[in-house]
């Protein structure tokens, strides 16, 4: 089958357009994630996400979903909203609660074994490579990631010069009369939207790698918030792409395979980077 | 009015006090040099007076017009992370963002207003270039143009000269005295260097186990400004 073939199959279009506005959203957020030191967080809040599905086991909630949105939300916006002057660190709040979930979920898993309908192991591995498919979604969830993903490019296009101000010098901001807080607490909530959803869909380990390796292969080469942003947007809409449509045609794991494309492309633009300071 | 005044204040952090009784005004023209011991609570003290912190008692009064979001500020070693990438004219233009409020986009005369601040610190030439890839003079001169973005009124500098070379020191406070001579801008500036704020200051805030503000002149004949010259190895 040529390129072409692939693109006239249904599944194949969904995928590409899910999988192309999760990678977008991602990517935009990930520069002032990277650049806070939460490059992490969307393995952190995996381990949340599983923390919450074990006390949803034990308590015997039917749909879990309930507990675990709310929970991994409130907790990426604990994380998130304190800015730079947070008392912990970004990296060190972020491995804290992530062992910590880890921890608690195991030991009530222990204490109180799931007794058999719940599949925890199963729930854990849906958490890490994704719940659906990529290749196999729904249209409820195609048309969530659309509407979602529009709402997050507006946000950044609006806030783009505010995400600048508090993630270079947040203080100097606030001293001179920007609502830092309130921004911080916005980029919060909508960061923790994304990776919550994104986990859903696309899997915990694919978003941490959608959130990091575009905006560090841009900083490679670009030296502007502005440059930056758009490179790393760019990077990761055609990996994505290219993921995708190279997983389709040789059935590799969708994930993995965009994680690879981006891996290249780093690659590529440490070597320009490279050559570029020389 | 006074374009600063505090009363009794006192500040410090997390309800433990640093400083007490503290008095001071800064009147519109002037050229007020906070000097003290390290660790005496001068950074503590600018940041309360930006509403950074808190104070734990009194009152920080801004007068002449002066609105909260118009003072200018150059923070003491911004720790901006090695691999941040920003532009200079991206920082410069940062400056801007207090006066914003929800306008998402920076307006024809905020550029203007940026453009005319990277003029006047003289770094046209590297408005494009990467903030961490220039000297240490160079990224005060772009902070300075940022803070100067946030006001045309009162500048607060926390010890805008650490880790600059003697050459680039000097520049730095010609620079600062120019803007408050010609421009008219009234400077708060921290300082180690008793020297330079004694030549360059209309007035002083010595803070520290005695507190003193007043003009220079009536400085060196106080007892705290003698003392605290003769441990500085000067001779007033
Ligand atoms: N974030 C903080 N929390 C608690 N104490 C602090 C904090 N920052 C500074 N201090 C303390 O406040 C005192 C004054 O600090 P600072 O204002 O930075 O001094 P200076 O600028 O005069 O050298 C110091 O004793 C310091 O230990
Ligand atoms: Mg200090």
């Amino acid at each position: 089958m040529t390129l072409w073939d692939y693109l006239e199959l249904p599944y194949v279009q969904n995928a590409l357009l899910v999988g192309v506005l999760v990678a977008l959203c991602a990517s935009l957020l990930g520069v002032t994630l990277v650049l806070r030191r939460f490059s992490f967080i969307g393995d952190g809040l995996s381990h949340v996400a599983f923390g919450a599905m074990t006390i949803a086991a034990v308590v015997g909630l039917t749909n879990d979903m309930l507990l675990v949105m709310p929970v991994t939300i409130v907790c990426a916006v604990l994380l998130l909203a304190a800015g730079s002057n947070a008392k912990i660190k970004g990296d060190a709040s972020v491995a804290m609660i992530s062992v910590g979930a880890l921890a608690v979920g195991y030991l009530l898993m222990n204490r109180f074994p799931p007794n058999g309908k719940a599949n925890i192991s199963g729930d854990v591995c849906t958490t890490l490579f994704g719940g659906t498919s990529i290749l196999t979604l729904k249209p409820l969830e195609v048309w969530m990631s659309i509407g979602l993903s529009v709402v997050v490019v507006a946000f950044f296009v609006l806030f783009y010069h505010k995400i600048f101000a508090v993630t270079f010098d947040e203080n100097f901001a606030a001293a001179t009369g920007a609502k830092t807080r309130l921004y911080n607490l916005l980029i919060a909530v909508v960061i923790a939207v994304v990776i919550v959803l994104a986990m859903k869909l696309v899997g915990s380990l694919l978003i941490s790698a959608l959130v990091v390796f575009p905006a560090l292969s841009a900083m490679r080469v670009f030296k502007s918030f502005r440059g930056v942003s758009i490179c790393a947007a760019c990077i990761s809409v055609l990996c994505a792409a290219a993921g995708i449509l190279i997983a389709a045609d040789r059935g590799t794991p969708v994930g993995s395979t965009i994680v690879v494309a981006d891996i290249v492309v780093f690659g590529l633009f440490s070597l320009i980077g490279f050559v570029k300071s020389r | 009015m006074a374009l600063l005044a505090c009363n009794d204040l006192s500040l410090g952090y997390e309800g433990k006090p640093i400083l007490e009784h503290i008095d001071f005004e800064v009147n519109t023209g002037d050229y007020l040099c906070i000097v003290g011991e390290n660790g005496s609570g001068k950074s503590t003290l600018m940041k309360t007076i930006l509403g950074l912190i808190h104070p734990l008692k009194g009152k920080v009064q801004t007068g002449d017009g002066l609105r909260q979001n118009e003072i200018g500020y150059l923070p003491q070693q911004t720790v901006v992370q090695r691999d941040f990438p920003a532009s200079v004219y991206e920082i410069v233009l940062s400056g801007c963002q207090g006066r914003q409020g929800f306008r998402p986009f920076y307006s024809k005369a905020d550029k203007n207003l940026a453009w005319e601040n990277i003029r006047r610190m003289e770094i046209e030439k590297l408005a494009k270039r990467c903030y961490r890839e220039l000297s240490g003079g160079q990224q005060q001169r772009v902070l300075l143009a940022r803070a100067l973005c946030a006001t045309r009124k009162l500048l607060l500098l926390d010890e805008p000269v650490a880790g600059l070379d003697p050459k680039v020191t000097a520049e730095m406070y010609q620079l600062i005295a120019d803007l408050n001579r010609k421009d008219g801008i009234t400077v708060v500036m921290i300082s180690h260097d008793l020297e330079a704020a004694l030549r360059y200051a209309t007035h002083i805030l010595h803070i520290g186990a005695r507190i003193f503000c007043g003009r220079v002149e009536d400085y060196l004949k106080s007892e705290t400004g003698v003392r605290y010259l003769e441990r500085g190895g000067m001779n007033p």
